[in-house]
């Protein structure tokens, strides 16, 4: 088989060698596979770029493993930029680059075609390749080839759709990146079951990082993704907990008289950002995480919760009651004077800025129906990007494409997401019980 | 609905009713730091309790037995059996029924300071979580001040906010909403 290797370029993973062991090492031996959460698309974007990907040529032994491209052609619409073309439509099945006839594709109006092949080396041991072609021009874009086995092969597909989707869109992908959310299921006679889980941005994977019968809330990504903070409320009163995803530890960082609440990390990883009544009245604290001292950053008789860091860590923006009704603020990190950023409506809680600083997202209250919201920072324009009836907890992906969120299906807490401009839904759906207070990992490193 | 009906024939307390819970301003204290996973409400526990030192005898005019006898707490009868404060949403403040109400379990809690009382404020879900911890914080803070009031050790009374995370009733509607939106009294043997 002749192929011109030399034009692809042999690269393995950007991340340090051990990351991609250590990490696969946790997820697959801490604890047995959950319910999975299964995607439904809900509102289609027009406009979303055509894009054909065959199959991947399997040579050796095929294995249920073998579904590369499959996962990338998820990938690529669950982004809502682009349209897979179903593979019962693709016009060729091109397996080499000397099998591709550019001609053909460009009159189907196929801008973009990916190929690839999944080697079986033998059971456990894989090589994938694939390129990106540009039909117009006639040429090779990418190729990549990876060594690969049962537990990286998925996240080596989501590796190539990062690549894919940044090639084409100029943005970084965040598919191979990791959730967190809390579940919670109630049965009739039974302790309920709450659980912070870990899972794969497309639901798989999933892995349960704590498991109690009192609550959990309000999880948060380390900068480096390699901790969570969450409040636990497994000692029947609130407690914030750092927790190590590699190692298991943890550490209980905050057990003050009262609320113990909203936990989030700083951009340079080094303070967490909480809410703390232990003043008589909850308000926003920083705690240094090496020094483990302690800075009141707001003092007012209102209720203050909800912090957020802007991507450069020089302010925070919460959630502020001082109004009379919830209301979004802004103070600087080192304290001083609140301003106030939401006017529109009587309900504005739980922001996110984006990670370019540009655009908030927050909850917005109309009377019993919540949605999820987008305000430009610069301009003031306000977007409601979803329907309620409750949405909560909005959390921007790392590259600010998407923003996943809680929301209800009829009786069940699902995950959803929706594109930054409105125009582009999808379900997360857990087999049995609520999920609820989705967070968006960082990209990995 | 029948919490509301249970206490409104019951006798004003006209220093209480002049009490806005926004005007008392303490320091939150009793929060028990030592206390251990499980504990539920001993509600059904047999401690022994001889003399009801302080109690006021007598019967409600809707029939309910008022008693600060250490044994009063588990009486069906007694105006204490009720042990849910429920609130308006959005909301801390406590109405005039549920301010007698709390009078009660104050006086009974100042009348037998081997017991004290766990208040656990609640929030309906709509809205977001970490401000209905907040919510159901200060929910539970208005209880509290009112419960002091009677003369209660501070000690003995401690709070928990868990907002919207423990609801009662699981429907997307207003009857559930009105159902979670609360404080409820747990009271335990110190």
């Amino acid at each position: 088989m002749l192929v011109n290797w030399h034009r692809i370029r042999e690269r393995k993973f950007t991340a340090k060698p051990g990351f991609l062991t250590m990490f696969f090492l946790l997820f697959f031996t801490s604890q047995s596979v959950q319910s999975e959460l299964r995607v439904e698309i809900t509102k289609g974007a027009d406009g979303a770029v055509p894009i054909a990907i065959v199959p991947f040529e399997i040579t050796g032994q095929a294995t249920q493993l073998s579904k590369v491209s499959d996962i990338v052609a998820a990938d690529l619409k669950r982004s809502g930029k682009f349209a897979p073309i179903e593979k019962s439509k693709l016009i060729a099945t091109p397996k080499d680059l000397e099998e591709v006839n550019y001609k053909l594709w460009r009159v189907a109006g196929i801008d973009h075609l990916v190929i690839g092949k999944l080697n079986v080396i033998k059971p456990n041991q894989y090589e994938v390749s694939f390129r990106l072609l540009d039909v117009f021009k006639g040429v090779q874009v990418l190729g990549y080839q990876f060594p690969a086995n049962d537990h990286s092969l998925r996240r080596i597909s989501h590796h190539i759709s990062d690549l894919i989707y940044e090639s084409i869109t100029g943005q970084k992908g965040a598919f191979d990146t990791k959730i967190a959310y809390v579940t919670a299921e109630r049965k009739q006679g039974m302790q309920p079951a709450y659980k912070l889980q870990v899972a794969d941005t497309d639901g798989y994977n999933s892995q349960t990082v704590l498991n109690s019968t009192q609550p959990i809330m309000s999880p948060s990504w380390s900068p480096d993704g390699s901790k969570l903070a969450y409040v636990s409320f497994e000692k029947r009163k609130s407690e914030i907990y750092v927790q190590n995803l590699f190692s298991q530890k943890r550490e209980k960082v905050s057990t003050y008289k009262g609320i113990n609440g909203a936990p989030v990390w700083s951009p340079n990883g080094k303070k967490l950002a909480l809410t703390l009544s232990k003043g008589g009245n909850p308000d926003i604290y920083v705690l240094s995480l090496e020094t483990k001292k302690l800075k009141q950053i707001t003092k007012h008789w209102g209720i203050d919760t909800e912090p957020t860091w802007t991507p450069d860590g020089s302010e925070i923006v919460f959630t502020s009651s001082r109004s009379g009704k919830p209301q979004i603020y802004r103070v600087p990190a080192k304290g001083g004077l609140a301003k106030r950023l939401t006017f529109d409506g009587k309900y504005n809680a739980s922001p996110e800025v984006s990670s370019d600083g540009r655009t908030l997202v927050y909850v917005q209250g109309e009377g019993n129906t919540f949605r999820i919201t987008s305000m430009d920072l610069q301009s003031g324009f306000v977007q409601v990007l979803t329907d309620g009836p409750l949405d909560e907890s909005p959390s921007f992906a790392p590259n600010g494409s998407m923003v996943l969120y809680a929301s209800t299906d009829k009786f069940k807490g699902v995950l959803a997401a929706v594109s930054t401009d409105g125009r582009f839904k999808q379900k997360l759906v857990l087999s049995e019980g609520d999920v609820r207070e989705p967070t968006w990992g960082p990209f990995r490193k | 609905m029948k919490f509301t009906k249970l206490v409104s024939a019951l006798m004003l307390s006209g220093l209480l009713a002049a009490c806005s819970p926004d005007n008392v301003k303490d320091n939150q204290a009793g929060m028990d730091e030592n206390q251990q996973g499980s504990n539920e409400s001993v509600d059904g526990a047999q401690t022994s309790g001889i003399n009801g030192g302080g109690a006021e005898g007598g019967t409600a005019l809707n029939g309910a037995v008022v008693s600060y006898d250490k044994a009063a707490i588990n009486d069906a009868n007694n105006v204490l059996a009720e042990k849910v404060v429920y609130f308006e949403y959005d909301s801390d403040q406590i109405s005039q029924d549920y301010q007698e109400l709390i009078a009660h379990h104050g006086k009974y809690l100042a009348a037998n300071s081997d017991m004290s009382v766990r208040l656990e404020g609640h929030a309906d879900e709509r809205g977001s979580r970490e401000y209905n911890v907040a919510l159901a914080n200060r929910r539970a803070q208005s209880v509290r001040r009112l419960v002091l009031f009677q003369g209660v050790n501070a000690e003995q009374v401690s709070v928990i906010s868990y907002g919207e995370e423990k609801p009662v009733a699981l429907a997307h509607d207003d009857e559930s909403w009105q159902l979670n939106r609360r404080v409820e009294l747990v009271y335990e043997a110190r």
